[in-house]
């Protein structure tokens, strides 16, 4: 047993260290987390645009369509020094969600057409899947499309969508027949934003900022040839998606540059003269949290091990997710701890100016929406009921 | 990087998980905690022959050479069958000191017969005050001529009962809580003075109380330098408290499996209650803890694996780190297990209690949960002002 990389995965993970810290301008990772600003979307497609000139904007996808080709454990190089930089990950709707469904299930023309523009950033995707009617129970979307010759015409609402609000393309599950069981009428369409009949509409989040929106479909035209696959056949899609995105989710590295910053701010903050990081009951909320970051660190390595053996990630993969997200929500939830007063106090003019903490906004804001961690992506709940039936067999 | 077990540890490991399935089931343990000796004989031959008590010995004295993974392999399946016989007093405590101890010639008296069956021992540190805190010792030993003098009482000794020999812990100078003033010193439990009074452990293991009369044996079995045993117990602890988690984890795995089992065939209102969503998502909750339980012990046997890099304080936090998780690991699976179980996890005939007090028993090994947590914090968290 040992975590030992071999000589060429150093050398990799020096040249990916130098490449990120030459190259990454931290104003990026400020804009991101100063919310989603005006200066966000060019701020971070410019960032995209410099992983892409490099060649390492798709590491996942398959060297034929552009991806880098590293091994498994390259990957999870990258992806550690990524998040031990601080380094926002990439917009994942493009490049991580429509893509793979792209470029496994689409034909040679969507290929052509769609992936040189999802790898350049010059398209920005959003993904229309939840419903007001349909969350958790994704199956029961009732968004319509009628096929109609040449053209599908479609009828509906999705929500929660994701920076919309900047999107050229969003891609869709629609459905097409009411006559079968309810995961079988659905197809996946690619839809182009700027369509007659498409309205989005902001919704603004408990952190007082713009991120989610509703977008409204009244009897939008889509050209047949941006139905993926067979109509009527999206679920399987859909899903195939979703299993390619199960690992990754448990943000480790991110968590532990959080981390250290959280400790960094408990050894400033003072309490009758004791800095917090000193006071004994702080001590325990700390090591709760850092304990299970050590572990899921190790639960993460197990499951590239077996991955980079040429295995399918066990059952450890499947806890990645919830774990990955109660950690990342309690350390923001000591973060806003630390900022006492202060992080109730709502920035008068601008989100920085806050008199005494500079974090302390950040510590609001970034708890309020931390929220949504455990309910995007499939709830942890349903992650629950996922683990119950595929591991326990309950 | 690397997380399985090796083919070899995987034959270990299978070897003694066979063993527990054929001819160590629940009736045998319970037979073999209610005998007079707490243990079988028998059993214990077996264990030498097949080998599995030399694992961690340096092969000049007869042993396998193993490493911390060796061992954890075997602890694993040991704990799967709720094994009782006293692998970790003997092998791990008593013997790891005397490995430890560079001290040749008590070595070869003793380590060969450890593996070959023939010698039990225990390792006699704690004391009525002295709580997780291993450098509170009363017992004193004092020089006369060729001899050393030992006078005081041990508690808790694990195995002391069954043990030919101990290593007592004793203080030879400095104060109460001073680190450096501790001896160590082997006592064969027949030498005159040595009053040992037995009693079991709720897992089954048996114990015993020992006071130490004008108890004389001679110099030389000193172990490891005069006022520096501490030296040696820092390095046997360690593998110990990675042994015992290991064990803890096939304890902590079986009783997950038993408990998502036996929701499958308990019917109430007509329907298994395996399918109660609010079970599901707590016997879930357990699969979890039991896996970062697991990925803390890996990352503790990375960490003093033979091949290890990792430096000292990294070293250090991930054993406290390893003992606080295994430790709330195993509470809430052990409590669920039982409140999942209902009735029937009250009940002594069902093993599930027995899996659970192991549990208990192995969280207060040198130190529990808390304990440890707090000792990770002190090295983890200061000011940086």
């Amino acid at each position: 047993m040992d975590v030992m990389f071999s000589q060429e995965d150093l050398a990799f993970r020096d040249e990916v260290r130098a490449f990120f810290s030459a190259e990454f301008d931290p104003a990026l990772a400020k804009e991101r987390q100063g919310g989603q600003g005006a200066d966000y979307k060019s701020a971070i497609v410019k960032w995209q645009k410099k992983l892409h000139a490099k060649g390492w904007i798709a590491p996942g996808w398959p060297t034929e369509y552009g991806g880098t080709g590293w091994s498994v454990t390259q990957k999870f190089i990258f992806e550690t020094e990524r998040g031990a930089a601080g380094i926002p990950d990439v917009v994942p709707f493009g490049l991580k969600m429509v893509a793979p469904v792209i470029y496994t299930f689409g034909n040679e023309e969507q290929k052509a057409k769609f992936l040189p523009r999802i790898l350049s950033s010059e398209d920005w995707w959003c993904q229309g899947y939840s419903e007001p009617g349909a969350g958790s129970d994704l199956a029961a979307l009732n968004t319509t499309a009628d096929y109609a010759g040449e053209n599908y015409i479609v009828n509906g609402r999705k929500i929660w969508t994701t920076l919309a609000q900047y999107a050229d393309w969003i891609f869709c599950l629609v459905r097409t027949s009411k006559e079968v069981r309810k995961q079988q009428g659905i197809s996946f369409l690619l839809i182009d934003m700027k369509s007659p009949g498409i309205t989005v509409k902001p919704i603004v989040t408990i952190d007082g900022k713009h991120s989610l929106n509703e977008v409204l479909f009244e009897d939008v035209e889509v050209p047949v040839e941006n139905l993926i696959g067979e109509q009527d056949k999206g679920w399987t899609y859909a899903k195939a998606l979703l299993a390619h995105e199960r690992t990754g989710m448990a943000d480790v590295a991110d968590s532990k540059r959080s981390f250290a910053a959280l400790k960094a701010r408990a050894s400033d903050e003072v309490n009758g003269g004791v800095a917090m990081i000193e006071d004994p009951v702080f001590q325990m909320r700390l090591s709760d949290i850092e304990m299970e970051l050590m572990a899921l660190e190790y639960t993460e390595l197990r499951v590239y091990a077996s991955m980079a053996a040429g295995g399918m990630p066990g059952p450890e993969s499947s806890l990645l997710k919830i774990k990955g997200t109660e950690i990342v929500q309690a350390i923001q939830e000591l973060q806003l701890q630390l900022a006492a007063y202060y992080g109730s106090a709502l920035p008068a003019a601008s989100e920085h100016d806050v008199l005494g903490h500079e974090y302390a906004a950040e510590a609001r804001s970034s708890y309020m929406y931390g929220r949504a961690a455990t309910i995007y992506g499939g709830s942890n709940e349903v992650q629950r009921n996922v683990i119950a039936k595929m591991v326990l067999g309950v | 990087m690397n997380f399985e077990y090796s083919e070899e540890q995987t034959m270990i490991k299978d070897s003694v998980e066979r063993f527990v399935r054929e001819e160590y089931g629940f009736d045998v343990r319970r037979q073999i905690i209610a005998s007079d000796d707490g243990y079988s004989r028998e059993y214990w031959a077996k264990f030498a022959e097949l080998g599995w008590l030399s694992i961690p010995f340096a092969e000049q004295y007869g042993g396998y050479g193993g490493s911390v993974d060796d061992v954890a392999a075997i602890m694993e399946a040991l704990g799967k069958g709720n094994v009782v016989e006293p692998f970790v007093p003997t092998v791990l405590m008593f013997g790891g000191l005397l490995a430890h101890s560079g001290n040749e010639a008590l070595m070869s008296a003793y380590i060969p017969r450890i593996i070959a069956g023939k010698c039990l021992g225990a390792f006699a540190y704690l004391e009525r005050q002295s709580r997780f805190e291993m450098t509170d010792i009363a017992t004193t030993a004092r020089s006369e001529k060729d001899k050393l003098i030992i006078n005081g009482e041990k508690t808790v000794v694990l195995n002391a009962t069954n043990a030919d020999s101990l290593v007592v812990a004793v203080r030879t100078g400095g104060e109460q809580f001073d680190r450096r003033g501790i001896s160590l010193i082997v006592v064969d439990t027949d030498t005159p003075g040595v009053e040992v009074t037995g009693y079991a452990m709720m897992d089954g293991q048996r114990a015993a109380n020992i006071k130490f009369v004008d108890v004389a044996v001679a110099k030389d079995c000193l172990l490891g330098a005069l006022d520096e045993g501490m030296d040696v117990v820092d390095k046997m602890v360690p593998e110990a408290l990675l042994a015992l988690c290991a064990q803890a984890q096939g304890v902590m795995e079986t009783l997950n499996e038993t408990t998502v089992n036996y929701t499958k065939t308990r019917n109430q209102f007509g329907v298994p209650i395996s399918s109660f969503q609010v079970l599901q998502h707590r016997m879930v909750d357990n699969f979890m803890a039991a896996e970062q339980a697991r990925s803390m012990l890996y990352r503790g046997l990375c960490a003093f694996g033979s091949g290890s890099v990792e430096t000292e304080y990294e070293r250090s936090r991930s054993l406290h780190a390893l003992k606080a998780v295994v430790a709330k690991s195993s509470k809430l699976i052990g409590e669920e297990a039982i409140q999942i179980h209902g009735g029937m996890g009250m009940t002594d005939e069902l093993d599930v209690g027995h899996f659970v007090k192991r549990l208990m028993t192995i969280n207060t090994m040198f130190g529990d949960g808390d304990y440890h947590q707090k000792a990770f914090n002190r090295l983890s968290y200061q000011s940086a002002s």
